[in-house]
């Protein structure tokens, strides 16, 4: 298959590799740049600065706010998330009670029903889904503490997204919500591949389910968990952190900075504030995490793979 | 099977659930009980999750045909009677007739150009051996793991340049961009399972290395192009970063976008009944999709994680 094999090579490359160099590649380079720079983005002219943005950043107090919340978004929400969907997920697929005359492992029943519904919230676009909780939030017309009303805890009436205390838990719930389904269905897919008479072994030795979850389905499952994890954190360090924080919370980032994430800071910098080189700067910083996160957890995740 | 380390550290609390169920002999009755007890438990807590998932959904369909009096008034209450006119209203003044237009548009334009893309690219990388495949494949895989927010400030700059700001045709050119690291990564491994044989055979036969692809090995791709597509189609429907940076121009917003300035400047107009009419009307078509495509779409968004 040699021939004008170079030509179809070149013609088949040019054009995506040509469109995702000028709007991917390109750009990612001339930010990196562009952090060492006066920039503004209002005009073209800028000069170089060296080091001055880094410094900057460094004793930039909203900065280390929205890199400690970044960091917790990467760290807390997957585990949370994924721990949520592995346990419904074991208990969708293998929970079940068992029933003379059926097969000795099987899920609870109405298991296809729970797998369709918990997935509604995937797919639908984050910004909706943030749209509705900032209305369900509202303290004195929304959804959650009229329920609370309406079963007599009238004294419990948080204000939810406006009580810096409580806003980030508020947003990061949001995402929890509308992720777990993905992950069940996810995980679920997992689980049915694994050989029944792994199961089958472990009750004759009158393993419970708990040891059954944590010496069969979570070791066989490590592969799909630690991808999943990675996939989690870097969606909450990037695009989903920054539409629900963007859409929800006052300010946005706020009140009092109380939810601001990294992510929306460098967008606030560059296209609010007319600080392009320095919403680079930040950006640059989140690059950094970015990769740093999925190095340790592919680090410290690292197992023998199981065959079976 | 092969275990080859030590298991996973077990917890205190299921140690003790085994040396519970090993006590041979226990009294099958009790053994039983406990087994319905944690069923009822389990089940339980998946109904819980269940009402949770789907309650926020039927309320917000719920208020979309309330007038605002009573969405502020009482926000469970059934509506008084079905105010159709909000679903109007919000179609027609509040523009989302326009922001389904756009959305449309530039969805299917960046997901054919996607697909087209992304299986020519795939295809190169997978079946051709050539100096620099290597470091292309991985050029492209590794836009997966970059914060995309860290582009956009140049981007702005590189779209505005090119006169592309504010265009629909921009806005697609930037879709596909930012939807080839995945497309590329699920395609090439799809593309790398095909059997070699057939496009050998076709080549003999004289056809050209672009008439193999197109009419030999893009049929064959069929099973990957839909999954890959189903997946590119949602993020991009559901996409809402791009088109807050790169999209500033008012007629030309997108669905996402439409929504939450309509719930800004409800703000000062005061129609949430419109807003949440809006916000149902843009969630339904996609879960209507969705729970007739079930299968399809579930095999197309976990595809790429499970490889």
């Amino acid at each position: 298959m040699q021939h004008g094999k170079y030509r179809f090579i070149v013609g088949f490359l040019a054009v995506p590799l040509g469109v995702y160099a000028l709007f991917v590649v390109w750009p990612f380079i001339q930010s990196i740049y562009y952090s060492f720079t006066d920039w503004t983005g209002l005009s073209p002219e800028f000069k170089m600065v060296g080091f001055d943005n880094y410094e900057r950043m460094l004793d930039d107090d909203i900065f280390w706010k929205s890199l400690q919340h970044s960091l917790l978004f990467a760290l807390l929400l997957p585990l949370v998330t994924l721990s949520l969907a592995l346990f419904f997920a074991f208990m969708i697929n293998v929970g079940g009670r068992r029933r003379r005359g059926r097969p000795v492992i099987s899920g609870v029943r109405g298991s296809s029903f729970y797998k369709i519904v918990y997935f509604f919230p995937q797919v639908l676009s984050i910004a909706i889904v943030a749209l509705l909780f900032a209305f369900a939030y509202n303290p004195d017309s929304g959804a959650i503490n009229s329920l609370l009303r309406g079963i007599g805890l009238d004294s419990v009436q948080p204000l939810w997204l406006g009580d810096p205390s409580l806003a980030l838990w508020c947003v990061m719930a949001v995402l929890v919500w509308s992720t777990v389904g993905f992950f069940v269905v996810l995980f679920s897919a997992g689980m049915a591949s694994v050989p029944a008479d792994l199961y089958e072994a472990a009750l004759l030795d009158g393993a419970g389910r708990a040891t059954t979850f944590f010496r069969i389905t979570l070791p066989l499952l490590w592969d799909t968990v630690q991808s999943g994890w990675v996939y989690m954190g870097i969606l909450a360090l990037g695009a989903e952190s920054f539409a629900v924080v963007q859409i929800m919370t006052t300010g946005p980032g706020g009140p009092d900075y109380s939810t601001t994430v990294m992510v929306l800071y460098v967008y606030q910098k560059a296209f609010r504030d007319g600080q392009a080189a320095y919403a680079t700067t930040i950006g640059v910083a989140l690059l950094v995490v970015t990769l740093a996160f999925a190095a340790v957890v592919m680090r410290l995740g690292r197992r023998e793979r199981l065959e079976y | 099977m092969k275990t080859t380390e030590t298991p996973a550290p077990v917890p205190a609390e299921s140690g003790a659930s085994v040396s519970k169920a090993d006590a041979p002999a226990g009294p099958p009755s009790r053994e039983k009980r406990e087994g319905t007890v944690l069923n009822v438990f389990s089940h339980g807590i998946l109904v819980i999750w269940a009402i949770m998932v789907v309650l926020p959904l039927l309320w917000a369909v719920m208020t979309s045909f309330k007038d605002d009096a009573s969405i502020f008034g009482s926000p469970w209450s059934l509506p008084d009677a079905l105010h159709f006119d909000n679903w109007s209203r919000a179609w027609t003044q509040a523009n989302m007739s326009d922001y389904f237009l756009n959305t449309v548009l530039v969805v299917g334009g960046s997901l054919v150009g996607t697909l087209v893309l992304g299986s020519m690219a795939a295809y190169v990388l997978a079946r051709f051996d050539f100096p620099g495949n290597r470091f292309i494949y991985f050029l492209f895989i590794g836009g997966m793991s970059f914060p995309i927010m860290l582009a956009l400030v140049p981007l702005f700059y590189v779209v505005n340049n090119m006169g592309l700001l504010n265009t629909i045709h921009g806005l697609i050119l930037v879709y596909i961009a930012y939807s080839l690291p995945f497309t590329v990564f699920f395609l090439t491994a799809f593309f790398r399972t095909l059997p070699t044989s057939v496009a050998e055979a076709a080549f003999v036969d004289g056809a050209s290395h672009t008439r193999t692809f197109f009419q030999i090995m893009l049929p064959m791709a069929k099973p990957g192009l839909i999954s890959v597509g189903i997946f590119n189609f949602l993020g991009q429907w559901n996409q809402y970063m791009l088109p807050t940076v790169l999209n500033t121009d008012p007629d030309k917003r997108v669905l996402t976008q439409g929504l939450v300035q309509l719930a800004v400047s409800q703000g000062y107009k005061g129609d949430w009944s419109g807003l949440f009419a809006g916000l149902v009307m843009a969630m339904l078509p996609v879960l209507a999709a969705y729970v007739v495509f079930q299968r399809q779409v579930v095999a197309g968004l976990t595809a790429g994680a499970l490889k």
